[in-house]
């Protein structure tokens, strides 16, 4: 089976930094795949380099099996792969209901029909499934500048899964969540992987966050990958340990 | 929204539609001609309100389109061509102009845009200034009639102010739809975070470019307009101050509100009339009104609005949420009635 993520030696240098130096790793359909590893450690720009934010220097990147290094960040969105970032990316002067339209609504019709159709682009359904799916429905018209925290989490990630995405990455999405709402996004996350069948790639430093959710882990440490395995397995690997600890 | 002040609100569109309408016919030729020229200076201030108030891309350059606007409605009709075939040629135009000049707004932003579109209107200067074959130069271009619409002629200041008034109201609703369309989001979206409208599949490119082709296509409207209004079309007036005008009426009437053009040109025409009995001091006593304003409220007078709706609203919902914790606490009391009333 073609993976639906594949990496392959991808580098990405600024400078004189090899911030990802040769990272190559593949996702398969319907896991929850946990990317871990110290700060500074080339996660995120991973990330950027898989979904177009930036170009790697070298290497390839195949989203089912169709080679998209190179491609501009909306296009590789329209193939089903959303994303999240680190920190928190809403549009603080629309509602959180108009945050998840937009997130929606280039995925339907074409230009024109998104100039003279339906002002919600027919995806006001779908916003207001994902509302009450991630628990924001006293807020659907409150501007979502104003919303606390880890309310913004919650509607960053569900603005990631509004478009039917098949792979979803997800760049901290735990950091400054408190723990009764650490919860309710696990919860989340678990049920869009099993009920929807969404792909998952999670960065994360949430050790326990991570372990729990995870199938598989790739660890990584100075732009290379350092091990990959269950959750388990990398837990007890000395490399990995030494990583994290030092010397 | 409580329906109290829904009603309000359209009690009050009502009122202000029909003072637009019935109020000039008491006005002389002069008042006339100010409401005719807020007419054409809103209709190009919304169309700055579009690129840099719902698109965020600062543009220096709207009073040049409206000059491109103005000439070609000084030549096509001047030289024996209808006012609506002059509308078509300034409308293509200046979207085709303008959709060039949004290709530096994807390279560079915020200052440095500024900068590429204020050489734009320059250059755009340079060429009404300069090119007399096609404008005549400083001498200006006169006798511009005004246009004949079905039959009826509209030369004289009431039903040409008709005109204005008319056209007004058509791009106005233009401009509300493509607002509330998926389009105007994806223009907010590309104001308030490009980087996250990207990843969500937004194409910014062709975004950027439509902020600037359309705003700038509303700036040859308003030209169009101008030049029958005028009848008399030079390079001075289209010079770097009426861009810096232009942003001015977007600033002062609040910027990314649908009704800030309105208010804003509004102040820009109209004030200085009402300032006139100061004489020589209604500039300074302009200019002090604007920087306090900004230092008040630097979303603009709607800005003011906004807030005081806001704040209404979240007074509003912390009663509510109050309402319903004190319910919360009094169960047994609720229970009872519920008791009573089977």
């Amino acid at each position: 089976m073609t993976p639906v993520l594949a990496v392959s030696d991808v580098h990405k240098s600024f400078g004189g930094i090899k911030a990802v130096d040769g990272v190559s790793f593949h996702v398969n359909e319907g896991e929850i795949l946990g990317l871990i590893g110290p700060n500074g450690c080339g996660k995120s720009t991973l990330f950027n380099c898989i979904l177009g934010q930036l170009v790697p220097s070298s290497g390839e990147v195949k989203v089912d099996g169709r080679i998209t290094t190179g491609m501009r960040p909306c296009d590789i969105n329209r193939l089903g792969v959303s994303r999240t970032f680190q920190l928190l990316q809403v549009f603080p002067k629309l509602s959180v209901r108009e945050n998840l339209i937009l997130a929606g609504q280039e995925h339907r019709g074409n230009m024109l029909s998104r100039l003279f159709g339906a002002s919600d682009a027919g995806v006001g359904a779908e916003a207001d499934k994902l509302i009450a799916f991630f628990k924001l429905d006293h807020l659907a018209h409150e501007q979502a500048g104003g919303l606390s925290y880890g309310q913004q989490k919650l509607l960053d990630a569900a603005m990631a899964f509004i478009a039917g995405p098949r792979l979803v990455l997800l760049d901290e999405p735990a950091g400054g969540v408190n723990l009764t709402m650490l919860g309710d996004l696990k919860d989340r996350l678990f049920a869009v992987n099993r009920e929807l069948g969404v792909t998952l790639v999670v960065i994360e430093h949430n050790m326990e966050f991570v372990m729990s959710l995870c199938s598989r882990v790739v660890v990584m440490a100075e732009g290379r990958v350092l091990a990959v395995g269950a959750p388990d397995e990398v837990r007890a690997n000395p490399a990995v340990i030494e990583a994290y600890l030092g010397h | 929204m409580s329906a109290t002040f829904k009603w309000l609100r359209i009690v009050l569109g009502v009122a202000i539609v029909a003072a637009l309408i019935l109020v000039p016919m008491t006005l002389n030729r002069y008042g006339l001609y100010i409401l005719s020229q807020w007419c054409v200076m809103t209709i190009a201030a919304m169309g700055l309100n579009l690129t840099l108030g719902y698109a965020g891309q600062i543009s220096l350059a709207q009073g040049a389109f409206v000059g491109i606007g103005a000439y070609s409605g000084a030549i096509l009709v001047t030289s024996g061509y209808p006012l609506i075939l002059a509308l078509v040629v300034a409308i293509l135009l200046c979207f085709a102009i303008g959709w060039l000049l949004g290709y530096p707004a994807l390279r560079v932003q915020h200052h440095y845009l500024a900068f590429v579109t204020l050489a734009f209107s320059t250059l755009a200067f340079l060429l009404f200034r300069n090119e007399e074959w096609l404008t005549n130069g400083i001498y200006g271009i006169s006798n511009i009639t005004r246009p004949e619409i079905f039959g009826y002629r509209t030369n004289r200041p009431l039903p040409f102010y008709y005109v204005c008034l008319g056209s007004l109201a058509i791009v106005s609703l233009a401009v509300w739809w493509l607002i509330r369309s998926p389009w105007g989001r994806a223009f907010q979206a590309l104001r308030e975070n490009p980087v996250r409208a990207l990843s969500l599949g937004v194409d910014t490119r062709h975004y950027t470019l439509m902020a600037f082709a359309i705003g700038s296509a509303l700036g040859g409207i308003a030209g169009v307009l101008y030049a029958p209004l005028t009848q008399y079309v030079d390079p001075i007036p289209f010079g770097l101050t009426l861009s810096l005008d232009l942003l001015l009426m977007v600033i002062v009437g609040g910027a990314g509100f649908f009704f800030g053009p309105f208010v804003g040109a509004a102040i820009a025409v109209l004030l200085p009339e009402w300032l006139r009995f100061t004489e020589g001091y209604y500039l300074m006593l302009y200019a002090l009104a604007v920087i306090l304003l900004l230092i008040y409220s630097p979303t603009g007078i709607l800005g003011i609005a906004d807030r005081i709706l806001t704040e209404r609203r979240t007074k509003a919902a912390s009663a509510m949420r109050a309402a319903a914790q004190s319910k919360l606490e009094q169960p047994n009391l609720e229970q009872s009635k519920l008791e009573t009333v089977r």
